[in-house]
């Protein structure tokens, strides 16, 4: 798979010896890392389809390590692409042959829990769920929750900005943050907000988580954690059609409920679903909800009478509550598995992450059939019914000529149509390299130029990251140039007074 | 005299910036001119009142999502909301009182241009966190556009939080998306008397570390209380709301009256009163009396277990009311020259956070920081940002700090 990638600057590779040396000095021991054998491991990250080697890795250990690299590779006039876990699923994390990748592995420790201000303050490298486990012992828990909590770190987090199944309720993470310290590509270190709820001044940390690694490097972060609900139960809902599942679900934030979490699965998902795990999904429906109540037990057990009653109002086939915590595992067990269940039906699958207002999920799931049949894949669907966030998994063999292609194709078209249906091109992915050439689907020309003159403002020679999430680079210089005309009074029909 | 330009649309903003560009002309952005008197004051040449720019152009209560133009009333928004029983769960206060006008003024675009969020921020969320997209036109005279009407969206830079809180110095915001949330159908707050700052705070940190999912949590000392009518005795009140559906709301009061009995005597407060009761702290009733107006305010945010360390580092004859379990402490300060800024900023450089001077007269917030003075390497990136929106300096110049 080939990818449009900066041009690679030659004279930097001349100079690889000399780079390596110089990087050396900066972050002794083993923080540099330069053979082929070991460059391997970084060739990638969760999209797998796109492969390029790094010129060379560099794990810091400190945020002085990290200034003084940023530092000297943007008077170098060097590439720098930052790294997690490596578990982005749309390329952010893919590196440049003539750039340092910065892998943040080594800043994995979790410096204060604080449960006073109910807030943690970790290394960028420590993993999501790693955070909530440090705080468990106290019945706290971080709210956000993406599926690859076990292996993402908080620093990838606030790159894309990650959500996870109970973001409904609890928010994602630009809603979970509260500070953080930031390197920019100067090697000048900033420190963001703190343990108070809002920043003085323009919301950097706002604009920072989702930024995608392109406006600095994150090297400490201040998550708030909340009180874990006393209990949670769910409730299973099969229906003939996703026409009524949908229903049901406006019915129910219609009501005033707002679920901790409402995943949908379309019949191929369930099918799939369901031969993996033997769950006990019920395999006579086209469409399958799953709805997840917490709080208080008096809370949850009187909003789980009430989804009951919608769900039968929306010619439910059948309606399960959970009654114990291992049967409320068990109903999540399918959704979990539901990426590894496709897997199994299906050589190679790419995973889609649009967004669309929730009320045009017919329509698209009857376009999708539509363009299913005309690419001849098939494809399977899970979708965060609570707020629109649709991950159509797209069936293919890559072993066979202009499967993956199609594959691509096919993946484009759905992305357009979230947008014409009033939806966004990536709900929680990222745009990375995946998704850059269809931003102008989304943005104009003009949208897209403001963006950029805010990482000049960040990356004045654009050396972080750079290739990833807009279509076209442009110098800064020529950013911003402006053209005054007119100079005429403005509407003169109307008042002035 | 000041000029003002009322623009209908989208397209005459952008014209009136053209313009504004071309004759090298400053320009100060207005809804209802409810919050003119905060930030430092404003020297510019032209108003660009935008009470034109009204209308609520989406609302599916279903889809959790309403768009209205700029200039839309706050209140005509609200009233919309509760209809459906729905509303903005940030809760934005109101400023009107404390600013010597009339309560219940202020647009939309008003209250996201500067993060305006009440109580229910400790749970809930800032104003930023419910911005899903806008248009706005830029110091540059472009229109641009950023989020959508979906709440999750990860597509470019997360403009709306930038613009959230910006004061209007980036651009001219003509159209607001948000996301809506239903309204509880019912609440309570617990009351804990006589405590003093500190063991409030500890209460207050308790409260919110329980399940009892607190959706608000205050401490009225007893100089403060009785301007509040809501409250069954003037002394110091630390009040803790809970929402939601009445089962767990009667369960939720009960568990959090039984966990607090260790701090001081209970009262429960039930729906009426805690209703009123909150009504005036989003009010900020103690500063909005008569005879306490000419008092100085300061709004300060900071570690919530460390606002009680501010009352014991200025002034006794100060006012406070401390909000979101004690992390954002209002202060009225006697009347002095800087406002009393020096005691203010030094505790605040202690603690952490940040302090703004709120209401003060226009001499005092000219000569004296309003916002938190920023750190070099910070205060040269909002410079840069501003200036990427805003070259010339056009939009609000100067309303947040001097040379922004």
């Amino acid at each position: 798979m080939t990818v449009r990638l900066p041009e690679v600057d030659a004279a930097v590779l001349r100079r690889r010896k000399t780079i390596i040396a110089a990087l050396r000095q900066l972050v002794p021991g083993e923080g540099v890392i330069t053979s082929e054998h070991e460059l391997r491991a970084y060739e990638s990250d969760g999209l797998t389809a796109y492969r390029q080697m790094p010129m060379v890795v560099v794990l810091p250990e400190t945020t002085e390590q990290v200034s003084a690299v940023l530092r000297y590779c943007y008077e170098e006039g060097i590439k720098v692409v930052p790294r997690g876990a490596g578990t982005s699923l749309s390329g952010g994390a893919l590196p440049l042959a003539d750039g340092v990748l910065l892998g943040m592995a080594k800043f994995n420790r979790i410096r204060e829990i604080d449960f006073d201000n109910r807030v943690a303050v970790v290394e960028p490298g420590v993993t999501n769920l790693a955070v909530s486990n440090a705080v468990a012992e106290r019945g706290f828990y971080y709210a956000p929750d993406p599926s690859s909590q076990i292996a993402c770190t908080i620093g990838g987090n606030i790159a894309e900005n990650s959500g996870g199944v109970h973001c409904l309720k609890y928010g994602v993470t630009t809603n979970n943050v509260l500070g953080c310290e930031i390197v920019l590509m100067t090697g000048e270190i900033l420190r963001i907000g703190g343990r108070h709820l809002d920043s003085s001044g323009y919301d950097f940390l706002g604009l920072v988580t989702g930024s995608e690694g392109l406006l600095g490097v994150v090297t400490e972060v201040t998550v708030r954690i909340l009180r874990k609900p006393e209990t949670a139960r769910a409730v299973l809902i099969g229906f003939p059609s996703s026409e009524d599942a949908g229903e049901c679900v406006s019915l129910i934030i219609g009501s005033g409920i707002i679920p901790a979490g409402m995943e949908m699965m379309d019949g191929p998902a369930i099918r799939a679903a369901e031969d993996f795990v033997h769950v006990g999904y019920p395999l006579d429906c086209e469409a399958l909800l799953i709805v997840e109540l917490d709080g208080p037990q008096a809370e949850v057990d009187h909003l789980i009478t009430r989804v009951e009653e919608i769900a039968r109002r929306c010619r439910a086939k059948s309606c399960r509550a959970s009654h114990s915590e291992e049967e409320r595992v068990l109903f999540w067990a399918g959704r979990k598995a539901a990426f590894p269940a496709v897997g199994r039906i299906s050589p190679d699958y790419y995973c889609m992450d649009g967004t669309i207002p929730r009320a045009k999920l017919p329509a698209v799931l009857a376009a999708m059939k539509d363009m299913a049949a005309k690419y001849g894949l098939r494809v399977a669907n899970v979708f965060h019914a609570g707020d629109g966030n649709l991950h159509p998994l797209i069936l293919y063999d890559a072993n066979k000529e202009g499967e993956l292609d199609r594959a691509e194709a096919f993946g484009a078209e759905i992305l357009k149509l979230c947008v014409e249906v009033g939806g966004v091109l990536t709900g929680e992915h990222g745009v990375g390299i995946e998704k850059r050439d269809l931003m102008p689907v989304m943005f104009t020309q003009t949208d897209l130029n403001a963006q950029q003159r805010v990482k000049c403002a960040f990356d004045e020679k654009g050396l972080l990251n750079p290739g990833k999430v807009f279509p076209t680079l442009h110098r800064c210089a020529e950013l911003g140039r402006m053209h005054i005309s007119g100079g005429k009074l403005p509407f003169p029909d109307i008042p002035r007074f | 005299m000041t000029d003002t330009l009322k623009p209908r649309d989208e397209k005459d903003v952008e014209e009136a910036v053209r313009w504004a560009l071309a004759e090298e002309k400053t320009l100060e952005i207005i809804g209802q001119g409810s919050k003119r008197t905060l930030g430092r004051p404003s020297q510019t040449d032209v108003t660009l009142d935008l009470s034109g720019l009204s209308g609520i152009s989406l609302y599916e209560p279903a889809e959790l999502v309403l768009s209205a133009k700029a200039g839309t009333p706050l209140a005509e928004i609200e009233k919309l909301l509760a209809a459906s029983d729905q509303q903005l769960a940030f809760e934005p206060i109101d400023y009107g009182p404390a600013l010597g006008q009339p309560g219940g003024r202020g647009t939309i675009g008003g209250t996201m241009a500067i993060n305006l969020s009440g109580p229910r921020r400790i749970k809930a969320g800032a104003a930023r966190d419910h911005f899903l997209g806008m248009t706005a036109v830029t110091g540059r005279a472009e229109s641009i556009k950023s989020g959508g009407r979906v709440v999750k969206n990860v597509t470019g830079y997360d403009l709306c939080k930038l613009f959230a809180g910006s004061w209007g110095t980036l651009g001219v915001m003509t159209e607001i998306t948000l996301k809506v949330l239903p309204a509880p159908e019912t609440e309570a707050t617990i009351l804990v008397g006589g405590l003093d700052d500190a063991r409030a705070c500890a209460a207050m940190a308790a409260a919110m570390g329980s399940p009892c999912d607190v959706s608000a949590a205050a401490h009225l000392p007893d100089h403060v209380a009785p301007f509040f009518d809501a409250l069954p005795k003037a002394e110091a009140s630390t009040v803790l709301r809970v929402e939601g559906f009445a089962p767990s709301v009667k369960h939720r009061k009960q568990a959090l009256a039984a966990s607090m009995k260790d701090y001081g005597a209970v009262t429960i407060l039930e729906e009426r009163d805690s209703r009123l009761l909150w009504r005036g702290i989003r009010e900020l009733r103690p500063f909005a009396a008569d005879g306490e107006r000419d008092r100085p305010l300061w709004r300060i945010s900071t570690a919530p277990a460390r606002g009680h360390e501010i009352a014991a580092a200025i002034t006794p004859a100060a006012r406070m009311v401390y909000d979101w379990a004690g992390g954002l402490v209002w202060v009225a300060m006697p009347f002095a020259d800087d406002a009393g800024s020096a005691a203010i900023r030094s505790v605040v450089a202690r603690l952490g956070g940040h302090a703004m001077l709120v209401r003060a007269p226009a001499a005092v917030r000219a000569a004296t920081d309003v916002f938190e003075p920023e750190h070099a390497a910070l205060a040269a990136l909002s410079k840069r940002v501003k200036e990427s929106f805003d070259p010339r300096h056009l939009l609000n110049p100067g309303r947040m700090w001097a040379g922004l």
